[in-house]
């Protein structure tokens, strides 16, 4: 496939919108959204609601069609003509803001489910669970904190336990850009600090972009802030700076 | 590394395919064991001991039984894909139905001369109808192999076209069921047809033999008995092997979460895809072994009331187990045969009484209940049954998994 490249991109990114707009029923979502991630980059995104933080999502993971613009992961593939599970086998894993684990499967379950490759019928009829396909399940058992709970059905785990275990899917996934909404809700205070550290761990390996509400889990957070309003890119820098800009103190902190 | 061994006794659980189809499934087990006894054991009887005997089966009762067991197929076939992946199909009748057509025309071919008009190659109704020679769609059907090739492919093509349609525009929910429910009865309208060339209203029927060999002969009525407890032996075991995989899985996360099914990666379309063509499959092979039992299919298999009560066995024998499907289809149809016996009006009423009464108080079904029943009367404390903290439906899947 061959698209054209944007003239502008002079720097890998993983991620790259330039111009993207959605709009429902005249309401635009999305207004020529432009903005780009860096590969092992972490950025945090705010705004007030209805900002279009999750309709982004939405159109980087081929879950609605952008009216116009173009979303590029890794500088070469066009993510708006993918759908959903064609976007997360590239590499694009995403988090929910309410969490969404199988229920009725347990922990182990719903992370053998995860781990990358296999998505044909074929592979799923015949499946076998190797060694190899253990370590990993271990492996993300100890990042996420969840090694007791292993046969554990995944509907009784506590709201916390689940929004990691969901965490825990994504790693499985082995994505290269992991996309998080509000993973701090609901979550008590150790547990956002906790979450906060797991991220940081995580963005040694993959480039995070992660939407939340929280300002002390940003703060947490330690990276880089865009600020959306109104489905389009308001301010952008760090915390500081950002906390600082009368546009993003007027609409959204100042409140 | 504590931490492996752990894991292992989850590999352990999970085991083979074998280990994971029998070992694990207690209740499936006894079943396909009482299975396998009666398949056996009644067509003996039937044949072998004198009519006054106190063991002989009548073949009265061997084919009503025959008749519950074609039933309990297709309900395992309705819960693989209602009770796993959440498919509520309002028209699986439809695939049932087909299945039966293809071998009543089989049946239909086998009566060859024999017929009211003497005619060796057209059945009577195309006689009737002044038909000069046989429509091309039922050349081949005088052959037993192909018309079994086509109890497989009519309804797994018709599941083939009609979801890859469906689910690639995501249709779901209800919306689905009610467009299987519209698919079933625009074929019991096409049906209801002399032009369609399959005997309009009255269907096929006054079959001869089957394979050379007299439908009416206790023999082969004894056959197709044990044919049928075969079939429905080898129906649960693929049932099982496909739920117990990890492809089962996929359907159970489909089921509970779609969204993340799609998000893992996993063609959500296709899985339903092809579980919905396995499931029409076996619906069809359902109806196949029915026709030559009941002697006749017509269009009011297609009827769209025959399509929800298969949904009620499934709901009243307990949903996402496959054996409690079977439980249900036998139970349901059992007091179908007493009850339109003794107060014929009154069924549809019962009928829809169970619906209600087990959606209610039962949404585990029968199964459910017993196995509350048993946790009650076995723990010591008294305390009665824990309440499940998780969703309903998925204790049940634990259920038939440990």
């Amino acid at each position: 496939m061959s698209i054209t490249r944007p003239k502008h991109i002079d720097q890998p990114t993983v991620l790259y919108m330039d111009g993207v707009s959605v709009s429902f029923d005249g309401f635009k979502a999305l207004n020529s959204l432009s903005m780009f991630i860096e590969p092992g980059e972490m950025r945090a995104i705010i705004g007030p609601n209805g900002a279009g933080k999750t309709t982004m999502m939405d159109v980087i993971t081929g879950k609605t069609r952008p009216d116009s613009g173009t979303i590029l992961f890794n500088n070469t593939h066009d993510l708006t003509s993918f759908d959903e599970a064609q976007v997360a086998n590239m590499g694009v894993g995403r988090k929910f803001q309410k969490p969404s684990v199988i229920e009725s499967l347990t922990v182990f379950e719903n992370l053998e489910m995860s781990l990358k490759g296999g998505r044909s019928i074929w592979q799923a009829l015949t499946h076998k669970l190797t060694g190899e396909k253990i370590d990993k399940i271990d492996e993300i058992l100890s990042m996420i904190d969840l090694k007791d709970r292993l046969n554990t059905d995944a509907g009784s785990l506590s709201h916390g336990q689940k929004q990691w275990l969901e965490i825990g899917m994504l790693l499985g996934q082995e994505p290269e850009l992991l996309l998080i909404d509000e993973p701090a809700a609901g979550m008590t205070d150790e547990e956002t600090m906790k979450t906060a550290e797991l991220f940081k761990e995580l963005s040694k390996k993959h480039s995070l972009m992660v939407v939340e509400h929280d300002m002390d889990f940003i703060e947490a957070l330690d990276c880089k802030v865009t600020v959306l309003n109104e489905g389009s890119v308001l301010a952008e820098g760090s915390l500081s700076t950002v906390k600082n800009n009368q546009k993003v103190i007027d609409v959204y902190l100042g409140r | 590394m504590t931490m492996n061994k752990e894991i292992t006794t989850a590999q352990e659980i999970k085991g083979g395919p074998l280990t994971r189809m029998l070992l694990n499934d207690a209740a499936g087990r006894k079943l396909l064991i009482i299975l396998a006894l009666m398949s056996v054991l009644i067509p003996l009887s039937n044949v072998l001991l004198p009519e006054g005997s106190f063991f002989h089966v009548s073949t009265y009762t061997m084919t009503l039984l025959g008749k519950y067991l074609c039933y309990a197929l297709l309900a395992v076939s309705v819960d693989l894909i209602w009770g796993y992946c959440g498919i509520l199909s309002l028209g699986h009748g439809a695939f049932f139905t087909l299945g039966g057509y293809a071998m009543g025309m089989y049946l239909m071919r086998q009566i060859g001369d024999r017929g009211v008009y003497s005619n060796p190659e057209l059945p009577d109704f195309m006689v009737f109808l002044n038909w000069t020679e046989l429509p091309w769609y039922w050349l081949g059907f005088d052959q037993f192999w192909f018309a079994m090739v086509m109890v497989i492919a009519a309804p797994g093509i018709l599941a083939f076209v009609f979801g890859a349609l469906a689910f690639r525009s995501r249709v779901t929910g209800v919306y689905f069921s009610i467009i299987t429910q519209a698919l079933t009865y625009a074929l019991l309208l096409a049906f209801f047809r002399n032009d369609m060339g399959f005997g309009g209203n009255n269907g096929l029927t006054d079959f001869k033999d089957i394979l050379g060999f007299d439908l009416q002969a206790d023999s082969t009525r004894a056959t197709l008995f044990f044919a049928s407890g075969l079939a429905l032996i080898l129906g649960y075991l693929i049932s099982r092997f496909i739920v117990t995989s990890k492809l089962g899985r996929v359907l159970v996360a489909i089921r509970d979460s779609e969204s993340r099914a799609r998000f893992m990666g996993y063609r959500v379309e296709s899985y339903k895809l092809f579980v919905f063509v396995v499931s029409a499959m076996m619906a069809g092979v359902a109806g196949a072994l029915y026709v030559p039992q009941v002697g006749i299919i017509n269009p009011g298999e297609f009827a769209p009331i025959n399509s929800i009560e298969m949904i009620i066995w499934v709901a009243v024998g307990g949903r996402g187990t496959l054996y409690g499907a079977v439980i249900g289809a036998v139970l349901v149809n059992y007091a179908k045969t007493y009850f339109t016996g003794a107060f014929a009006e009154l069924w549809l009423f019962m009928l829809g009484g169970l619906f209600v009464l087990s959606t209610l108080y039962l949404p585990k079904g029968v199964v459910g209940l017993w196995a509350q029943l048993k946790e009650k009367y076995s723990s010591s404390g008294g305390s009665g049954p824990d309440e499940n903290s998780s969703s309903d439906d998925s204790a049940v899947i634990e259920e038939g998994r440990t």
